[in-house]
């Protein structure tokens, strides 16, 4: 180095130790241990407004905070230099004397004389106004995450609770659900006979198959003596489902069998049953029904059957002979028309003859195969069924309703009655359901 | 060693005359038991002295933190019994600083039998004026909230991935003891509840309650607990005796720590 440029730099260095004090880039402040202030730089006036004479020997470093400051000088800051000997980087706000702040960051250390016993505090400080924005910034940042954090799982929360609502919700459904089967089982018991009767000479056997657990189906049946040895029955079925089906059904029976009593002929009964529908449900509330019904008088070996039938699918007789056909007897729905007609027809069943009723929820199933189960399948399948008794009628056909699954949506009643083929003997009547 | 739970879960630790009687240290909020080094040595030569860290203070187990239980003195004050249950102790001086001397009110208060005097060192029942009483705390509530602030900006030696180490190895002190600025790291959210709770409570119907022989310690100079509320508890603790140390600051346990162990030792003389 040359003497020019020695020269220079003596002029730009730092020659006076005070002046690097007073103008440095940063407070610097001396304090006694009981923090009243000794020295203080020209910087550090500046920033606070204050003249040297308002602070040397009349206030402490505590003095210059704002009172949470002061707080946690007590509690953190005063307590650690004491124990640590020195603090550093400690985020403060200064008080200046305007009441303007100023956040700084504080180092002090504690001077110590040579037996090591502490002298007196030196501190640093530094203008941290732009680490401050940015902390203040990052905090936020952090407080909206933490807030969103708690929000999202709060939604959690209210999700979970909702679910476990539903859930108490189903169960109660569920109960009501079981409850509501119960009273449907029971109330479509009390619609059918609860067994059928025993007839001398004849066989006779029922199914009925509903269509849902949780609603009363509307079809019916019965069989019923009518004295000196003859019998009345009939089966049908109610349009529409649930209460009001189950109400007019048990109106309906108790009515057929009154009008069977009044007068054997199945019209008759019919006629008084259309009678008692037209007048009770009027207006609005229409309803109506198909049924069949019938007498059976012992004749010789066999009996003959009188049927009448008001829009109801017609009987299928299945012959000892192994053949199966129709008896066709035609007639109006009940319940619809002020004067009604019945044609009646009567045949001979004779030993080993089987007599089938049954309601449309058979010929109208849907098959697996995609159509419609017919009267003309029906025939078929009772062809290749004949000859056949009243009880392996109802069973075969039984099967055939299974065979259906799904397809099968509609309540069926079956009822067969057949005389024995001779030998067999005479049996008891079975329903089953 | 103590292997019970409230041992590891107040770090509680024994030292000086285990045949003498005892004195409890309980430190204020900001630091731990630590701030009694400084006076330990000189009460040790008589006292069985047994100290300890809040939960949510210093070497506290920090899964013992209960939001809602800290959220009251009687929280504080109960773990303060049930080191006395635990470690059997009677006849206790409890020695409170802070708002540790409030603590020490309250369990005395739900225990008397187990605790023979008490000393409050810059004790303040309330630090917030109440202009209904014209009582003066030298606080309002927008203080206590800059103070919060103070404490969200300055983690001191806490962080939350040094934590685990520092409270997993009771058995490693120097691992916590090597760290800077770690005798006042907390958890920075439990520091807030302790802050909060220290600073708006209200504890001046409870002083009514002591009946045990009281020594109210103040400084002639502190901020936090300035004299007219030292006067304030002396008052209202019927046979109290007020000492004033000529020390400036909360703590005088480390800025005038020769006085307030003779303090405490003289009044232990003549309490007895």
């Amino acid at each position: 180095m040359d003497e020019a440029q020695q020269a220079q730099f003596f002029a730009l260095l730092e020659d006076s130790a005070e002046d690097l004090y007073e103008h440095a880039p940063c407070g610097y402040l001396s304090t006694l241990l009981d923090g009243q202030i000794a020295k203080v730089n020209t910087t550090l006036l500046e920033w606070l407004g204050y003249e040297r004479a308002h602070l040397v020997g009349r206030k402490r470093f505590a003095d210059l905070l704002t009172v949470g400051g002061k707080l946690y000088h007590e509690t953190h800051f005063a307590p650690l230099l004491a124990m640590q000997g020195q603090i550093s980087g400690i985020a403060l706000e200064l008080q200046a004397a305007d009441g303007s702040r100023l956040p700084v960051l504080v180092t002090s250390v504690v001077k110590t004389g040579g037996d090591g016993q502490p002298l007196m505090i030196r501190t640093t400080l530094f203008d941290a106004r732009d680490r401050r924005a940015y902390e203040k910034e990052l905090l936020r940042a952090r407080k909206h995450a933490e807030q969103a954090g708690a929000e999202a799982e709060a939604a959690g929360a209210e999700a979970e609770a909702a679910r476990a609502e539903a859930e108490a919700a189903h169960q109660v459904a569920e109960v009501e659900r079981a409850r509501l089967q119960e009273v449907v089982a029971i109330l479509q018991k009390s619609l059918l006979p609860p067994a059928l009767p025993k007839v001398s000479g004849l066989d006779a056997a029922a199914h009925y198959h509903p269509a849902s657990v949780d609603e009363i189906g509307g079809d019916f049946y019965d069989l019923f003596a009518l004295g000196q040895g003859r019998w009345g029955f009939f089966l049908g079925d109610v349009c529409g489902k649930g209460p009001e089906a189950a109400a007019l059904t048990s109106m309906i029976r108790y009515t057929l069998r009154a009008a069977f009593l009044v007068d054997s002929a199945p019209i008759r009964a019919l006629t008084t049953l259309n009678t008692a529908m037209y007048e009770h449900y009027t207006g609005e509330d229409l309803r109506f029904c198909t049924a069949i019904a019938g007498t059976l008088v012992p004749t010789g070996d066999g009996a003959t059957v009188t049927l009448a039938s008001g829009g109801h699918p017609p009987a299928l007789l299945l012959g000892a002979d192994g053949t199966a056909a129709y008896l066709q007897s035609r007639g109006t729905l009940i319940g619809v028309l002020t004067k009604p007609r019945f044609t009646p027809v009567t045949t001979l069943l004779r030993p080993g003859d089987t007599m089938l009723l049954y309601t449309d929820g058979l010929t109208e199933a849907r098959t697996k195969a995609g159509p419609r189960y017919s009267e003309e399948a029906l025939v078929s399948f009772g062809a290749a069924l004949a000859p056949v008794g009243a009880r392996a009628t109802i069973s075969a056909v039984k099967d055939l309703l299974e065979s259906f699954g799904e397809g099968l949506d509609d309540d069926t009643a079956l009822l067969a009655l057949g005389i024995p083929a001779h030998g067999a003997g005479v049996t008891e009547g079975a329903a089953s359901s | 060693m103590f292997d019970m739970a409230t041992s590891d879960r107040n770090n509680v630790t024994v030292t000086g005359r285990l045949d003498g009687p005892v004195a409890l240290l309980a430190h204020g909020f900001g630091c731990d038991q630590h701030m009694w080094r400084l006076v330990v040595p000189a009460l040790a030569e008589r006292f069985r002295v047994v100290m300890f860290d809040y939960v949510g203070s210093g070497k506290s187990d920090p899964s013992a933190w209960d939001q809602e239980r800290y959220s009251s003195l009687d929280g504080y004050a109960d773990d303060v019994l049930t080191i006395c249950a635990e470690l059997d102790l009677t006849e206790v001086m409890f020695v409170g600083h802070s708002v540790s001397a409030m603590v020490g009110v309250l369990a005395a208060a739900g225990q008397p039998q187990r605790f023979a005097s008490l000393v409050m060192v810059a004790p303040s029942p309330r630090y917030i004026d109440d202009e209904a009483t014209g009582y003066v705390g030298g606080f309002t509530a927008a203080d206590i909230d800059e103070l919060l602030e103070s404490l969200e900006s300055n983690y001191l030696g806490w962080s939350g991935a040094m934590a685990p180490v520092i409270m997993g190895n009771p058995d490693r002190p120097e691992l916590g003891e090597e760290l800077n600025n770690s005798f006042c790291a907390t958890d920075p959210d439990m520091a807030a509840v302790f802050a909060r709770t220290t600073f708006l409570s209200d504890s001046r119907a409870d002083l009514a309650s002591v009946t045990v022989p009281t020594l109210v310690l103040e400084c002639s100079q502190d901020a936090i607990a300035p004299r007219p509320v030292g006067a304030y508890v002396h008052a209202a603790i019927p046979g109290s005796r007020l000492v004033t140390l000529d020390a400036t600051g909360h703590c005088p346990q480390l800025s005038a720590p020769e006085a307030t162990a003779r303090a405490i030792l003289e009044f232990a003389g003549t309490a007895r």
